[in-house]
């Protein structure tokens, strides 16, 4: 059966304009000289590399890539053929694997190797890992950087002169011998200030969640066409483009009255407001959507959205101090906050978005996010006094997602809503 | 001390392993008045506690004997165990004497740990202990000094002796001196590994997690002495092996017992690893702070947890073969143990090369069914007695 093809606004096909020129561009490099530069995403340095012309690949976004495309199930089973743990993160085991599979990229062209491996360091673990494993495959330099966890809550000035002193003596020295290029900080505010332009618009559109009803879904929207852009694309004038546009496109749904677009076109009528914590599951991600959409669920605000950063929180690229408020980017991203933190920060979106209760997507592969997901769902209950709903899945590892059980525990959990709706405790 | 002492040596010992209740704290207490704050694993400078007259306590989780009963509600399925049981002591009351506790970089469970013992028990000190990834002294060496000196506010603010560089050194010099038994521990292990079976090392490893060091040294000195004394002990057909990946959730002591019973004489491990991190002996010249620093910058261990920057992966592990005289390594992880778990396949490589003879499973600390771990471990030791051949 044909699934139905949902209308693409004017804003998502420029990205997806982009992400081909991206990733055409990449795959010409070891013809056009082009650098590449491997890094992630959380804590990444997009406006520094592109200010040495260098080209930012993102495993991540690579491993999520091929599952949608149907590809991670094969990837994960060769890392494990060849010695990774079935308890480690399928984000590694997929990019291990498609690498010794050719390293075909979303276009279906070969990725250059990386020039670099600069490893941010920020709020996971199994970063550090990841690229100890990368660095045996690949014989090419690795920048570390290392970003402290905000245990307490803030940001010290010795956890931003740490960062700081790493960027200055050890990852723009780096940077310079593998581009073959001085570093210029004045190109580099250029990139800054066009970051600080474009976060404007990207936290104007995730502030429109809180209109009823939503002109956007925080959750599926948000890592689907809002937020990945921001990544590889931060610092350049096509990013502060895009952001203008989407920005003028949800105002003009606004005005007409639409919620959000979803895979199956306009959703219906909004029923259910709800907020999400976790990353999503790729590999099933339309039907995922779907059966969130088909109870006119909409996701009003998100936290997988903020591990690129968390601007809705007030912070913004300052072109001023170029590498301390680079510092303060990777230091403030969404899973480098402690527990409290996040706590603090959901109570904060159910109360200024008006949703009706949190529900927690928990991942699997990722203990970042996980470990302590089931005490956030108990905090957060009580200080809002809305119901939390709790589902596990995978980012990319199809065997871990039970489409019958998620599906029944959504609906219960809708249900769940819609009784203390009916009881008067909202 | 004679071997016939030994006995009750291990039974004291033993028993401050499996005392949860923190008995033998809660003695200290009453009679020094001194605090007493907890540490996860991996590492912790104790040092910097002892000096500010605080015990460190090391909480290993709650092994093969503790109950869970409230702990499983905090976490999936999929997240190791030593979490679920730490809270259930947390919440059954077993730390309540400890008046902090500290969580220090190891992993994203720890660290998340760390942000769920505030919510819990706001009325505690929970601190995270983040440590550098950059190893300069001008970086990551300042990072970590500044790190050290808000602990030791932390501890001031808690009621402990304010910092003193001298006590620090007197510190210092005692932590050292139980490096040194310890390491004459290992040394004596790996030369004639029947007189000090790991079953009985661990325990004593264990049971020093909970006393002074002071006292903790006297007991390591007479177990050494009696170990040496004892001649009934008498050297047996067994595999040397070298076991690695165990250096958070601990393994129950049962899976222990049954490693040396299938055949194997553990000759070096990861155990109870904060007393070996620093390799080496901490300068006692100086700044004692900037001393504690510089050891944890140059003279770590090669840990899973560490971001190991320009040496070979596995380099430092196919040392310890060659040192230990190991004839095969056991990697032996818990379950869902991200850094251990990870770390694996880059290190299995690296002893490939070397044909070390290699084999692998998967524990949890409140496992009590070995029987397919012991058939495991029985056929790598016959198979390392048949056709052994390191080069490493």
């Amino acid at each position: 059966m044909t699934q139905p093809t949902a209308m693409k606004d004017r804003s998502q096909l420029r990205q997806k304009q982009m992400i081909a020129e991206h990733y055409s561009r990449l795959a010409a490099a070891p013809d056009t000289g082009d650098k590449s530069a491997y890094t992630f995403v959380p804590g990444n340095l997009t406006e520094l590399l592109r200010s040495f012309d260098l080209l930012p690949v993102l495993p991540e976004i690579n491993a999520l890539q091929s599952a949608m495309r149907g590809k991670s199930r094969d990837y994960i089973s060769t890392a494990e053929k060849l010695g990774h743990s079935e308890d480690v993160c399928t984000y590694v085991k997929c990019d291990v694997g498609m690498m010794k599979s050719g390293n075909v990229g979303p276009t279906g062209e070969r990725l250059p190797d990386p020039d670099l491996l600069l490893l941010s360091y920020t709020g996971c673990f199994t970063f550090m890992k990841w690229f100890e494993i990368l660095r045996e495959e690949y014989d090419c330099p690795v920048a570390m950087l290392h970003v402290p966890y905000q245990a307490d809550g803030q940001i010290t000035d010795n956890m931003r002169k740490y960062v700081v002193d790493q960027l200055r003596d050890k990852v723009i020295p780096e940077l310079e011998r593998v581009s073959g290029k001085a570093y210029d900080e004045d190109r580099l505010k250029e990139m800054l200030a066009r970051s600080a332009q474009a976060e404007d618009d990207l936290v104007w559109v995730l502030e429109s969640a809180k209109h009823r009803p939503s002109p956007i879904d925080a959750y599926f929207g948000g890592v689907y066409y809002i937020g990945p852009i921001f990544t590889a694309f931060r610092g350049t004038k096509d990013a502060v483009a895009y952001y203008r546009e989407l920005r003028e496109e949800v105002q003009q749904r606004i005005d007409a009255g639409l919620g959000p677009v979803t895979p199956e076109g306009d959703m219906g009528e909004e029923r259910f407001r709800i907020v999400v914590e976790g990353p999503p599951n790729w590999t099933s991600f339309r039907e995922f959507w779907k059966m969130f959409a088909d109870e006119g669920a909409v996701s009003v605000s998100s936290t997988y959205t903020k591990v690129g950063g968390v601007y809705d929180m007030g912070f913004r690229h300052d072109p001023d101090h170029p590498l301390e408020t680079m510092a303060d980017y990777c230091l403030g991203c969404y899973t480098n906050l402690n527990l409290p933190s996040r706590v603090d920060m959901l109570v904060r979106y159910i109360e200024e978005f008006n949703a009706d209760g949190l529900l927690i997507n928990s991942i699997k592969s990722c203990n970042s996010f996980s470990a302590g997901q089931l005490m956030i769902l108990r905090e957060v209950e009580n200080r809002t006094g809305k119901p939390g709903g709790f589902i596990e899945s995978d980012l990319v590892d199809p065997r871990y997602f039970s489409a019958a059980n998620i599906k029944n525990r959504l609906e219960s959990y809708f249900q769940m809503i819609e009784q203390k709706r009916s009881g008067g405790t909202q | 001390m004679s071997g016939a002492n030994l006995g009750p040596l291990l039974e004291r010992a033993e028993a401050l392993y499996r005392d949860y209740q923190l008995g033998s704290v809660k003695d200290w207490k009453a009679t020094t008045g001194g605090k007493a704050v907890g540490f996860m694993p991996v590492y912790v400078p104790r040092e910097l506690l002892a000096a500010q007259g605080v015990l460190p306590v090391g909480i290993m989780g709650g092994g093969e004997d503790l109950e869970i009963i409230r702990g499983d509600a905090y976490y999936q399925s999929y997240i190791c165990h030593i979490p679920r049981s730490t809270i259930e002591l947390g919440l059954n009351g077993s730390m309540d004497v400890l008046d902090g506790m500290i969580f220090p970089a190891i992993c994203d469970v720890i660290r998340n740990l760390s942000g769920m013992w505030k919510l819990r028990f706001p009325d505690k000190l929970s601190r995270y202990l983040d440590v550098p990834q950059n190893f300069d002294d001008g970086i990551g060496g300042q990072f970590y000094r500044h790190e050290l000196e808000q602990l030791s506010s932390d501890l001031e603010a808690l009621g402990a002796r304010k910092y003193d560089a001298e006590a620090l050194r007197e510190a210092i010099t005692v932590y050292n001196e139980n490096r040194r038994l310890i390491d004459g521990l290992y040394e004596l292990r790996r030369d004639t590994p029947w007189k000090v079976p790991t079953s009985e090392l661990y325990v004593v490893l264990r049971a020093g997690l909970v006393l002074p060091v002071e006292e903790f040294n006297e007991m390591l000195v007479a177990y050494r002495d009696a170990v040496q004394t004892d001649s009934s002990r008498k050297p047996m057909d067994q595999a040397r092996v070298l076991v690695t990946g165990s250096f958070c959730e601990q393994p129950p002591l049962g899976l222990i017992k049954t490693l040396e019973r299938s055949g194997c004489y553990i000759v070096d491990d990861d155990f109870v690893q904060v007393h070996r991190w620093i390799q080496g002996e901490i300068s006692t010249e100086g700044d004692p702070l900037d001393s504690l620093v510089h050891a944890f910058l140059k003279d770590s261990i090669a840990s899973p947890t560490r971001y190991i920057a320009d040496e070979e992966k596995g380099r430092a592990l196919l040392d310890r073969v060659a040192e230990s005289k190991a004839e095969g390594v056991l990697f032996c992880a818990p379950s869902f143990c991200d850094p251990a778990l990870l770390d694996q396949p880059m290190i299995v490589r690296a002893i490939e090369k070397h044909n070390v003879p290699w084999t692998a499973f998967k524990y949890a600390e409140n496992n009590s069914q070995f029987q397919v771990i012991r058939e495991q471990a029985g056929t790598f030791a016959d198979s390392i007695k048949l056709w052994s051949g390191v080069d490493a």
